[in-house]
């Protein structure tokens, strides 16, 4: 017994070393593979109000490009405004029956990340704003990631740019869906995998969300097909797809509930069984 | 004994908020980062308590790591760099480390150079390979350990002389 403190008193500096070395590296690992890291994350009070401070600083230098892409934002919904065939639905008799399916929440981006091989976004919206995890996250250009974590008044978002990112998405001319990924090389690029071989693919077809997720609704931009390659076996595209958004360069951002997700969820687990 | 230790909790708290507010939003040339922040393990006190730096360092890495989302691997990064302090501390300053009369405000250019760029590439290499995870990105690794720890170094050794009183 007494040899053994002697050891331990003898290498405490490292055994030390060794304990703090394994908590970090236990981070690391379950930040690598788990898909929620609950513990080190930019959601909390202490960060998000010293990226809070930095961001009202920070803004003031975007304030012209967040106005035109306001002004472009309001043309583009006042043109729809303007072409909307008015329809006078004789069968919709009780008004109550008429209920929105997505619900918009504004925020700003507090934290912005895109060098690194695993990037997260903090916005100024949590809890008390009724986000929950798993809702989608837009621009007026397209789409950003899906909510991951959330605290009182900051909630933390998977960006596209992260490797842990998938997210459904399909071509515009035609219904072939497949996956987007990220590699981790550029910022400007993602990739669209698993296209089945049968997909009229042409370079500088948009791509959009696919209606098969409840967290997006379907038709939401993507990017363009910059380039695409056929798969090593042979059956599939893998597409490299040239964002919309400067994912770079990011101020406000739209937060999207799906209303009817519960629904679609308990429908789902139910045909499982 | 006082004001050593209040000047080294200012610069905690200095280095963490320059790190997190300033240097990890550069993205030079797309991804170069500097993490200067590990210029506070570099100038902790030589004479302190080993178990309380390594701690500290640790507490240090995390915070950097709580802002990033990065997982632990600025806390391994830094408390590796903490651990193997002393090892560089002797083979770049020799005899004034065994004397234990290191002042890192008068110590010549070199030894200093010495002994930061051998810390950072360890620190750098370490952040990097356990920040992409992936024995087959060797490349992409070592790429960014070299960039990252020139633009380190470069700010480091002016930020130390900057801020450093009667180096003549």
């Amino acid at each position: 017994m007494q040899q053994i403190f002697n050891f331990v008193i003898r290498n405490k500096t490292f055994l030390l070393f060794l304990l703090l070395l394994s908590i970090a590296l236990s981070l690391t690992i379950q930040s690598h593979s788990y898909h929620k890291s609950k513990f080190i994350n930019s959601a909390n009070i202490l960060t998000g109000g010293v990226y809070g401070t930095m961001n009202s600083v920070d803004q003031y230098f975007y304030l012209k490009k967040e106005n035109d892409l306001l002004v472009e934002e309001n043309r583009f919904l006042r043109e729809k405004l303007l072409n909307l065939p008015i329809v006078k639905d004789s069968t919709l008799i009780d008004t109550t029956y008429q209920k929105s399916k997505y619900r918009v929440t504004t925020a700003e981006v507090y934290k912005n990340s895109y060098s690194l091989p695993n990037n997260y976004l903090t916005l100024n919206r949590g809890k008390n704003d009724s986000i929950k995890e798993d809702l989608g996250v837009i621009t007026s250009n397209g789409i950003i990631g899906i909510i991951d974590n959330t605290s009182k008044n900051y909630s933390r978002t998977l960006s596209i740019l992260n490797q842990k990112s998938q997210i459904n998405a399909q071509l515009k001319s035609s219904n072939h869906i497949g996956s987007l990924t990220w590699n981790g090389k550029s910022p400007v690029f993602v990739q669209l995998e698993d296209v089945s071989q049968f997909a009229p693919i042409k370079e500088g077809d948009t791509i959009i969300t696919g209606g098969e997720s409840s967290i997006f609704p379907k038709g939401i931009g993507i990017g363009t097909i910059d380039s695409f390659k056929t798969d090593i076996s042979g059956d599939t595209y893998t597409i490299e797809v040239r964002l919309f958004n400067d994912m770079t360069n990011l101020g406000t951002v739209y937060i999207l509930e799906n209303l009817d997700r519960n629904q679609i969820r308990t429908l789902e687990n139910k045909s499982d069984e | 004994m006082n004001n050593v230790t209040g000047t080294n909790i200012v610069r905690f708290i200095l280095l963490l908020l320059i790190q997190v507010v300033i240097c990890n939003h550069i993205n030079f040339l797309g991804y170069i980062n500097p993490y200067v922040y590990i210029i506070f393990i570099f100038l902790f006190p030589v004479r302190e308590e080993r178990l309380l730096f390594l701690f500290i360092s640790f507490m240090l890495g995390l915070l950097v790591d709580l802002f990033s989302d990065s997982g632990g691997v600025h806390a391994a990064a830094a408390v590796s760099l903490a651990y193997a302090r002393p090892l560089l501390l002797k083979s770049s300053f020799g005899m004034l480390y065994e004397h234990q009369s290191i002042k890192f405000n008068t110590t010549e250019i070199g030894s200093l150079l010495s002994y930061i760029t051998i810390g950072t590439i360890l620190h750098h290499l370490i952040l990097f390979s356990l920040e992409v995870f992936n024995v087959s990105e060797i490349l992409l690794i070592l790429k960014k350990t070299l960039f990252a720890s020139i633009f380190t170094i470069i700010l480091s050794v002016l930020l130390i002389i900057l801020f450093s009183r009667n180096r003549k």
